[in-house]
C-alpha cells in the first residue's frame, strides 16, 4: 500500500504543480483556469484510476528497481527481478537497476482511459496530395494514339497548381473473423468517391483469405497499390491505356497461399464488370472474371522478388467513347463484346545486407496484353454519317519497365520506360468500305513511348517531395515535355505497406 | 442464356503448373514446432527453450533495422507456416507485421492467440510518451520498443516463451520446462557475472544514435546525454550534429553507440570532433562475430563497452 501512496501522491504532484505556477505567472482569466485545472484533474484521476487497477492486476509482490508492473504473472514462484526461484539477488546489489537518469517507466500515456467508446474507433489515416505541373502540350487535347480511350485518370492531369486526390482511409477488426476498410477519395472538384470499400476475413485456416465489396484487383503488381505509393507521379501507360488507370472489382476475392516455404499464392476474383475495359451492363451473375498467381522469394540477404501472371476477363455493353471522324465531327461511336487481358509482372527489391536504410533499389516490369472482341457502332447519336455497326477486333500490348535507387538516406532516383503496341485493329465497318479509317481517327494505330525521370526526397517515411520530368510521346504529334513537383503526406495511423 | 464464361487458361500450362505445385507439397515438414521470431533475440531464445523440438527462425537479421522491413513475399510464406510468433511489439514492427499477418490466412498466430507473443508488454516499458504527436519524430506510444538489451527482459520473456510452447506443444510442455530450468540458471549465472564486470559503467554518459540503448543503460546505471538523430527515425542532420558536438564540450561523454545496423558516418562525425569513442554495439543476436547467441550478446556488449569507457 504504501507503494501505492507513493504513486498516486507522485501523479497528483504532477498534476498540480503545474497549473499552480501558471497561475502565479499572469493575468489570464480565472474561469479559464478553472476549466484547466478541472480537466487535468479529469485526466489524472482516469490516470490513476488506471494505475491502481495495475497495481491490483499484480499478483506478485511488487519487484524492486525498474519495476514491473506490467509483467503478467506466469507463476506463483517468482521471488524477485529475475523471474527465477533460484536466483542469487546479491548479484545485482552491486550495479542497481534504478536508473541514474529519470525516465517513466511504463506510464499509461496513452492506454489510460481504454474502457471509453471511442477505443474501438477505426484507424484513421489521410493522404493529402498535391502537384504543381508545367506541360508543354494542351492536356485537354491529350490521347494515347490507338487506344480507345476509356476511365477517369489518363492523361497528364491539369497545369499549374493542383490539389491530388486527398485520401481518407478508415480501418478496423470488425470481430474476430472480419475486418474492414473504408478508402474514401476527395477530389479536387469537390466530388467524393469510393475507392476502396471491402471487408476481409483475418486468420482464416489454411492460408485462405477472402475480400468482398470494392476493392483494387490483385491483377498486375501495380494494380492494387494505392497511388500516394507509388514512386512517380502518375501511372505507367499500359495502366493508363488499358485500365483507365486502376483496375477495381465491385465483387468478391479469394486468395490461397500454398503451405510451403516459398510464396506461392493462388487467387480468383469474380465482379461486376462495372469498370474499363468493361463497363456497368445490366445482366445478372459474373461479368468479370480475374485470376492471378503469384510466387515470391529472397535471394540471398540483400534481395528479394516477386512474379505474378493475371488473366482478366470482362465484357463491355455500349461502352461509349467520343472521336472524330473524316468530315471533323465529333461522334459519339461505343463497343460492345469481350475484353481479355493478360499481365505478366515482376518485381525485384535489393538493398546491402537487407537494410534499406542506407541504399537501396528496386525493379520492377509489367507487360500486358488485351483482346477485344465485339462490335463497334459508329456515330450512335446520329450526329454526322449515320449510325452503323460492324465487326471490331483488336489485339493490343505494352509494357513498362522502371528502377528506383535510395542513393542516399531520404533520397531516391528513378526511372521509367513507357511503351505501347497499338497492333492491329480490324474495324468491320472500314474493311467492307462503308467508313474509311480516317472515320475512326483515334484508333489509327500508332505505337505510343514515354520516358520519365524523377528524383524525389523523403523528410520521414510520412512525408515526400517529388520532382519528376517527362517525355510523352504518346500520340504521333509533338512529344509532351511534361514537370511536375508534388508532396505527399501522411497523417495519422501508421499504414503498413505490401511488398 | 450465356453460361458463365471461364478464363481461356491452355490445358497444359495448367497441368505444368499443378506438378510444379505437387512437387513444392513434397517438402518435409520435420521440426514440431515452427517459431518465427520478428527478431534474432526471439529466435535465439526460442531455440534455448525448445531445442530440437522447434524449428525457429528469424524474419529479420542484426543487420537491418526493424523498423524498416518490407513486407516481403518470402516472409509472408513463412508467416503462413508459423506456429507461433515471437515479437518485440510496442509497434516496432509496425510496418511490416500487419501485412504478413492479414495475408498469412494463419489462425494460430492472430493477435490473442497463443501462437502470438508480443514480448514487449510482458517487460517494464521505459520511454512512454506522455505526448504522441508525429512533430516528435517516429514515436512509439506504448513505449521504447527495443527492450532485448537488458537481460532481465529476456528472463521474463523466456518465462512466457516456455508457457506458449508449452502450451501449443503440450505432448513436450516437460521438455521445454527442464530447458527453461537450465536455462534461467545459466541465464542468472551469466547475470551476475555481467552485473560484476559492468561496474566501472556505472554512470557513464554516452551519446546514443538512435534511442534504441535506453534498457541498456538503465540495466547498467549508464547515462545518456544526447542522440545523433535530432528525433526518433529522422536522420542526422549536419547542424544538429554540430549543436551536439558544442553541448558535449559541456557536458562530455565517453562513448558514442550505435547498433550494428546503424550507418556509421554520424558517430564517426562526432567522434572527430567530441573526443568521444565510436562503439559498435551487436544489439542482437549475430551483430557480431561474437554474438552467436544471447550469452555472446551480453558477452560482447559489455565487453565492447568497457573497452570504449577505456
Amino acid at each position: 500500500m504504501i507503494c501505492r501512496r507513493t504513486v498516486v501522491a507522485t501523479v497528483l504532484a504532477a498534476a498540480f504543480g503545474a497549473p499552480i505556477a501558471a497561475h502565479a505567472d499572469g493575468g489570464r482569466d480565472i474561469a479559464q483556469l478553472r476549466e484547466e485545472l478541472r480537466q487535468v484533474k479529469q485526466d489524472y484521476e482516469t490516470r490513476i484510476r488506471a494505475l491502481e487497477k495495475r497495481i491490483e492486476a499484480v499478483a506478485a509482490p511488487q519487484p524492486t528497481g525498474g519495476g514491473g508492473e506490467s509483467v503478467v504473472p506466469l507463476s506463483a514462484n517468482r521471488q524477485d527481478d529475475t523471474g527465477t526461484p533460484d536466483a542469487d539477488s546479491a548479484g545485482y546489489a552491486s550495479v542497481p537497476s534504478a536508473p541514474a537518469v529519470p525516465v517513466a517507466v511504463s506510464a499509461p500515456a496513452a492506454s489510460g482511459s481504454a474502457s471509453t467508446a471511442s477505443a474501438f474507433n477505426p484507424a484513421v489515416s489521410v493522404i493529402l496530395g498535391g502537384t504543381f505541373a508545367n506541360l508543354s502540350r494542351d492536356p485537354d487535347k491529350y490521347r494515347i494514339q490507338g487506344f480507345v480511350p476509356g476511365g477517369e485518370e489518363v492523361g497528364p492531369g491539369k497545369r499549374s497548381f493542383n490539389l491530388g486526390e486527398s485520401e481518407l482511409m478508415l480501418s478496423a477488426s470488425i470481430d474476430p473473423t472480419f475486418s474492414g476498410q473504408l478508402t474514401a477519395s476527395l477530389a479536387s472538384d469537390n466530388s467524393v468517391s469510393v475507392e476502396e470499400a471491402f471487408m476481409q476475413t483475418h486468420g482464416l485456416e489454411d492460408g485462405v483469405n477472402l475480400k468482398a465489396g470494392r476493392f483494387l484487383s490483385s491483377v498486375g503488381y501495380l494494380n492494387n497499390i494505392h497511388s500516394h505509393a507509388w514512386d512517380f507521379v502518375d501511372a505507367p501507360l499500359v495502366y493508363q491505356a488499358f485500365f483507365g488507370g486502376q483496375y477495381s472489382q465491385d465483387g468478391v476475392q479469394a486468395r490461397w497461399l500454398a503451405p510451403v516455404d516459398r510464396f506461392v499464392e493462388l487467387g480468383a476474383e469474380a465482379g461486376n464488370g462495372g469498370s474499363f475495359p468493361g463497363n456497368g451492363r445490366n445482366k445478372n451473375g459474373v461479368n468479370s472474371v480475374a485470376v492471378f498467381g503469384h510466387v515470391g522469394d529472397d535471394i540471398g540477404e540483400g534481395g528479394s522478388w516477386r512474379a505474378g501472371l493475371s488473366y482478366l476477363r470482362t465484357s463491355a455493353s455500349g461502352r461509349t467513347y467520343d472521336d472524330t471522324d473524316s468530315t471533323g465531327t465529333d461522334v459519339v461511336n461505343a463497343f460492345s463484346g469481350n475484353s481479355s487481358l493478360w499481365i505478366a509482372d515482376a518485381v525485384y527489391k535489393w538493398s546491402p545486407g537487407g537494410n534499406a536504410t542506407r541504399t537501396n533499389l528496386k525493379l520492377q516490369a509489367e507487360y500486358f496484353r488485351r483482346h477485344e472482341n465485339g462490335t463497334l457502332t459508329y456515330d450512335t447519336t446520329g450526329q454526322s454519317l449515320g449510325t452503323a455497326t460492324g465487326s471490331y477486333s483488336s489485339a493490343q500490348s505494352g509494357w513498362y519497365a522502371q528502377g528506383v535507387y535510395q542513393f542516399m538516406p531520404r533520397w531516391r532516383a528513378g526511372v521509367r520506360y513507357d511503351k505501347l503496341y497499338g497492333g492491329t485493329t480490324d474495324i468491320g465497318l472500314v474493311d467492307s468500305g462503308a467508313l474509311s479509317a480516317s472515320d475512326f481517327s483515334s484508333l489509327t494505330s500508332y505505337n505510343p513511348s514515354k520516358t520519365t525521370l524523377m528524383l524525389d526526397f523523403s523528410p520521414s517515411e510520412f512525408s515526400r517531395i517529388r520532382l519528376q520530368i517527362a517525355r510523352d510521346k504518346s500520340s504521333p504529334d509533338e512529344a509532351d515535355r511534361q514537370i511536375y513537383l508534388q508532396y505527399i503526406m501522411s497523417l495519422g495511423a501508421h499504414g503498413a505497406h505490401s511488398f | 442464356m450465356k453460361p458463365l464464361f471461364i478464363p481461356h487458361v491452355p490445358a497444359r500450362w495448367l497441368a505444368s503448373l499443378f506438378l510444379t505445385f505437387m512437387s513444392l507439397l513434397a517438402l518435409p515438414a520435420h521440426a514440431a514446432v515452427n517459431v518465427l521470431g520478428c527478431e534474432p533475440e526471439w529466435a535465439a531464445l526460442a531455440t534455448e527453450i525448445g531445442g530440437n523440438k522447434v524449428r525457429a527462425t528469424s524474419a529479420t537479421t542484426a543487420m537491418q533495422d526493424p523498423h524498416r522491413i518490407e513486407a516481403r513475399p518470402s516472409l509472408i510464406a513463412r508467416t503462413r507456416n508459423a506456429n507461433l510468433l515471437v515479437c518485440t511489439g510496442l509497434d516496432l514492427e509496425t510496418g511490416w507485421l500487419p501485412v504478413l499477418l492479414q495475408q498469412a490466412g494463419n489462425p494460430r498466430i492472430m493477435p490473442g492467440q497463443p501462437g502470438y507473443l508480443e514480448a514487449g508488454t510482458y517487460v517494464a516499458r521505459l520511454e512512454v510518451p506522455t505526448r504522441l504527436d508525429r512533430a516528435d519524430g517516429d514515436v512509439h506510444a506504448a513505449g521504447n520498443p527495443h527492450i532485448q538489451q537488458d537481460p532481465r527482459n529476456i528472463a521474463r520473456v523466456a518465462e512466457v516463451l516456455t508457457q506458449r510452447l508449452a502450451q501449443i506443444d503440450p505432448a513436450n510442455a516437460v521438455y521445454y520446462r527442464n530447458r527453461h530450468r537450465d536455462f534461467s540458471h545459466r541465464w542468472n549465472a551469466a547475470m551476475q557475472r555481467w552485473n560484476r564486470q559492468a561496474v566501472p559503467l556505472r554512470g557513464v554518459a554516452v551519446v546514443e544514435h538512435h534511442k534504441n540503448m535506453a534498457y541498456l543503460l538503465n540495466w547498467l546505471g549508464m547515462r545518456s546525454v544526447g542522440t545523433l538523430e535530432p528525433k526518433p527515425g529522422v536522420e542526422p542532420s549536419a547542424s544538429h550534429l554540430a549543436r551536439l558536438a558544442g553541448q558535449l564540450r559541456h557536458d562530455p561523454a565517453r562513448m558514442v553507440l550505435r547498433a550494428a545496423y546503424q550507418d556509421p558516418r554520424a558517430s564517426k562525425w562526432l567522434a572527430d570532433r567530441a573526443h568521444v569513442t565510436p562503439v559498435v554495439l551487436p544489439f542482437t543476436v549475430g551483430g557480431s562475430s561474437h554474438a552467436k547467441d544471447l550469452f555472446g550478446l551480453f558477452d560482447d556488449t559489455i565487453q565492447k563497452l568497457l573497452e570504449g569507457a577505456r
